[in-house]
């Protein structure tokens, strides 16, 4: 575990992964896309509005991964105090923001055709928003503190503490009654047809490798801004340091 | 044009469908473009960050890496 921690090891991995990432997910993007929308058959009971969940359910799907992949994170950095793993639960929550405000804007114009409503205040809609707001909340205290270092402590203890909502949002669905439908994909086996499959697939794995690229990308990007702090923060030490003898 | 029409109606569901497909893809490219741009000023940043520190450490001529 260790051995990842280290930056440079860190970096060497997630740079092997990201022409990979990359690459996979344009590909599955340019077959996926046209599959979606076009060649997949209408729903014989939700007609053409079926197609909204090959992208509702793969925005969701990477809502949840990648509060799990931030949870991972601020756990590591409260227990070992890398920095790297800060550095990755930053580069991870407005990704995952992004994809929870895309999963509840999704299910809601395709509530509004199928149930009725834009929206309603059941179990997975509440939990899901809330999770939304656990990632914005990560985003304003990783940066409320003139300390970064701060700011990363405090913020890793919601990343944790926030994960009690994700078997919340998952088994919501099968706890309370709801209007949304249960999953899928179960361990047993599929519930629906393979003409359904087939594009949600190639949705899942493109949004999927997407976000490992973007991830590598913001990792490259985070680390940066902890270089530049410390080199400003070592010239700004420098200046006093020429008369060290009279400050200390 | 009149299968491209159908096409764009999507069987009367156009109103929630390209919404839909239109705000994820405005996500989903919106967030790439953002992340490349901070990255690329970061690396910009760092590299002129580089090439000064030298500079500020030994005043002189020859400097000129």
């Amino acid at each position: 575990m260790h051995r990842f921690a280290n930056p440079t090891t860190f970096m060497r991995i997630a740079n092997a992964i990201f022409p990979w990432a990359a690459g996979l997910s344009a590909v599955l993007f340019l077959i996926g896309l046209p599959v979606a929308l076009v060649t997949s058959p209408a729903d014989y009971q939700q007609g053409d509005s079926v197609r909204l969940f090959y992208v509702h359910v793969p925005a969701a799907w990477i809502s949840l991964m990648v509060y799990g992949m931030m949870a991972v994170s601020s756990a590591a950095f409260l227990i070992w105090r890398h920095p790297m793993a800060s550095v990755s639960a930053r580069a991870l929550a407005p990704v995952g923001a992004i994809f929870t405000a895309l999963a509840l804007v999704t299910g809601s114009l395709w509530g509004r055709p199928m149930w009725g409503t834009y929206w309603v205040w059941d179990a997975r809609l509440t939990s899901e928003l809330l999770l939304l707001f656990i990632y914005l909340g990560y985003i304003a205290i990783a940066d409320a503190f003139e300390d970064p270092e701060r700011g990363d402590k405090a913020a890793a203890v919601l990343g944790v503490v926030g994960s009690v909502n994700l078997p919340i949002i998952h088994f919501s669905v099968e706890w309370w009654n709801t209007l949304h439908q249960p999953s899928i994909i179960k361990m047993t086996g599929f519930t629906v047809d393979g003409s359904i499959l087939l594009p949600l697939f190639l949705m899942l794995g493109a949004f999927t490798s997407y976000t490992i690229a973007i991830w590598v990308l913001r990792l490259r990007s985070e680390l940066l801004a902890v270089k530049l702090r410390n080199a400003r923060m070592s010239e700004v030490s420098l200046a006093p340091s020429l008369n060290r003898g009279a400050a200390e | 044009m009149d299968s491209l029409s159908t096409f764009l109606d999507m069987g009367g569901y156009a109103a929630f469908v390209w919404p839909g497909y239109g705000l994820a893809a405005i996500g989903i490219l919106g967030l790439l473009v953002t992340t490349l741009r901070t990255l690329r000023a970061r690396e910009k940043e760092f590299a002129g960050v580089r090439r000064n520190r030298p500079l500020s450490q030994n005043v002189g001529p020859g400097d000129d890496a």
